[in-house]
């Protein structure tokens, strides 16, 4: 008897728990149709709070994310298009409030670093390579190599 | 040769890196407000004295202003009020206060219990004006050049030191040649 009602204990705490995704910090009604729903649920994680700068804009539960999460509403039935609204936002908080940076003439060298690493890593690896190889055909052509070595 | 200069100058490229990161670091939770050289965004907020009379960006121009944004639920806000009240004393600028997010009952309290060092609050109830000037976190405050251009902007608490130091030099910078230039302008 007691097993039965530890089951049911159980089943329903776990019940509980499969839910709690569903206890979102955004829980507006959602948008008219799917297409714009889609759009504001990405570019919502997008998006970043600037007050917890962690944390996108659909999982943060400060006021001031609620408040931007619904101009991205307002600018989603407006008919803006996904970069019209993050330019809306960086407009107003930098580049900064994209979680994608965009590439530019300052972050260039980023973006080009691991390319020119890559460069560096070739030439080097080439470079002791042969260097490696000549070491051997000297070392085959020099006789006392051979009694060195053992 | 090349067998020692390489790691010496690769350390030597990581000691820069390093030292610019250091000097950078107390700016490091500082983002830079795209707003800077550019005009102040246009608003229209109702005037927390009387409820109506508003309050806009045409305020902002022919004279330096400061526009400081706050709050009565924001400590750091409490914090800078001294500063603000100082700084209408010294009376160079008017300073304009965004009243973001608040009650007004709680305003006029804290106004009328700490002293105002607004000439004018606008009351920004749902938030948008604040969004628009790109606060996310009061007390911010910007300097606004006769243009009605946004000159500086102070994230947290405004202080005399900040004041002196980095707002005043930037009015005493440009009210010099000004004389000169007034006519391009």
């Amino acid at each position: 008897m007691r097993g039965v009602r530890l089951a049911y204990a159980l089943l329903g705490m776990s019940t509980l728990l499969a839910a709690l995704p569903a206890m979102a910090v955004d829980n507006v009604p959602p948008l008219p149709t799917p297409q714009l729903q889609q759009r504001y649920y990405q570019l919502t994680h997008e998006l970043r709070c600037m007050q917890c700068q962690n944390e996108a804009l659909a999982d943060s539960p400060v006021g001031l994310a609620a408040d931007l999460r619904l101009q991205v509403r307002e600018l989603l039935i407006a008919g803006q298009t996904d970069e019209q609204i993050r330019q809306h936002m960086v407009d107003r908080y930098s580049e900064f409030i994209l979680f994608r940076p965009r590439m530019n003439w300052r972050n260039a060298w980023l973006w080009g670093a691991p390319g020119v690493l890559m460069l560096v890593g070739v030439v080097v690896a080439w470079r002791v390579i042969r260097s490696r190889s000549q070491l051997v055909d000297s070392e085959e052509a020099d006789p006392n190599a051979e009694s060195l070595n053992s | 040769m090349t067998r020692f200069l390489l790691p010496l100058g690769a350390f030597a490229l990581l000691v820069v890196v390093l030292i610019v990161g250091l000097r950078h670091a107390p700016e490091k939770n500082i983002i830079p407000s795209p707003l800077i050289g550019k005009s102040a965004p246009q608003f229209a907020l109702q005037n927390l004295s009387d409820g109506h009379s508003p309050v806009s960006a045409a305020l902002l121009r022919g004279h330096w202003s400061l526009v400081n944004v706050w709050g009565t639920w924001c400590p750091e806000c409490r914090a800078e009020h001294e500063a603000l009240l100082q700084i209408k004393r010294e009376g160079q600028v008017p300073i304009i206060g965004i009243d973001w997010k608040d009650a007004d009952d709680e305003a006029q309290a804290w106004l009328s219990q700490l002293g105002n060092p607004y000439s004018t609050v606008g009351t920004d109830h749902d938030g948008r004006v604040a969004i628009d000037w790109g606060v996310y976190a009061a007390p911010e405050s910007f300097l606004i050049n006769p243009d009605g251009v946004v000159v500086y902007k102070v994230i947290g608490a405004m202080t005399a030191e900040i004041w002196h130091q980095k707002c005043l030099p930037l009015i005493q910078a440009r009210s010099m040649p000004a004389t000169q230039a007034g006519s391009g302008s």
